[in-house]
């Protein structure tokens, strides 16, 4: 029983590859299929955001950018604690083709472990909220 | 690439959460926080012998840690580490491209002329 890493889809789609670019990679483009409100900076390191009507967001960090054929970010792994640094990467690859383009989304990282360094921070933070709890009462009781 | 320990971590939060027991200790321990056999034995409808075993084979899986509690007691926490691991599994499942997908091409159909 593997621990899925890679998840893999390809698609037909029966537009030029810079059309699809547009729809993969501007504010425009990804409101219309993706998110609802969007803001990207398109490139490498640069930062975007999903927003969702359900109230749930996405921020994503370009990593690759070279039109028309790979566009890569990474996300926040669904259902992990905020701060928790371990980040899927979603690449889109864009081929032409005769139908227009063969477009290809991977995305991985599902089955990363923590680092080392990590997890015995983790483990320190499993006192995280008694502690966090503890020093609001001494902070409360100093104000006072 | 496969991670035998993340696999590992999963079978064993997914064989601790197929039992509704173990699944209402989990529970009374992540909405309560850290607390005795004996209180959980109070709260649940689960007899004190069960708890203790139960939260025996939790700690062996490491999905609770016994620490000491006032009065000498042991107290057990939930430990959140394994259940992030299969929240990662969760996740890949739950990973859902095909929709996105649709709607890309049924927005460039859309807008094609």
């Amino acid at each position: 029983m593997p621990f899925p890493d890679r998840i893999e889809r390809t698609v037909e789609i029966a537009h030029p590859p810079a059309k699809v670019w547009a729809a993969l990679t501007t504010a425009d483009g990804l409101s219309s299929w993706f998110g609802k409100e969007v803001a990207i900076d398109l490139r490498p390191g640069g930062l975007a955001s999903m927003r969702w009507d359900s109230g749930h967001t996405a921020d994503m960090r370009v990593e690759r950018v070279e039109e028309p054929t790979v566009f890569g970010f990474t996300w926040h792994i669904y259902g992990l604690p905020e701060g928790d640094p371990r980040r899927t990467y979603v690449e889109f690859t864009l081929e032409p083709a005769a139908a227009g383009t063969r477009l290809t989304v991977v995305e991985s990282g599902f089955a990363q472990l923590p680092e080392d360094g990590y997890r015995t921070a983790y483990d320190g933070n499993t006192q995280g909220w008694a502690s966090e709890l503890g020093e609001l009462v001494e902070y409360l009781d100093a104000a006072a | 690439m496969p991670q035998p320990d993340n696999e590992a971590t999963a079978e064993q939060v997914f064989a601790a959460l197929a039992d509704p027991s173990r699944r209402a200790i989990l529970a009374a321990l992540a909405s309560g926080g850290p607390t005795t056999a004996t209180d959980l034995a109070g709260r649940l409808p689960i007899t004190r012998q069960a708890i203790a075993k139960h939260l025996g084979l939790l700690a062996e899986a490491g999905l609770v840690t016994a620490e000491p509690g006032e009065r000498r007691r042991v107290r057990y926490r939930l430990r959140s580490a394994p259940m992030q691991v299969a929240q990662q599994f969760l996740a890949a499942m739950a990973r859902d491209w095909d929709s996105p997908l649709e709607a890309l091409k049924d927005h460039l159909d859309r807008g094609a002329r």
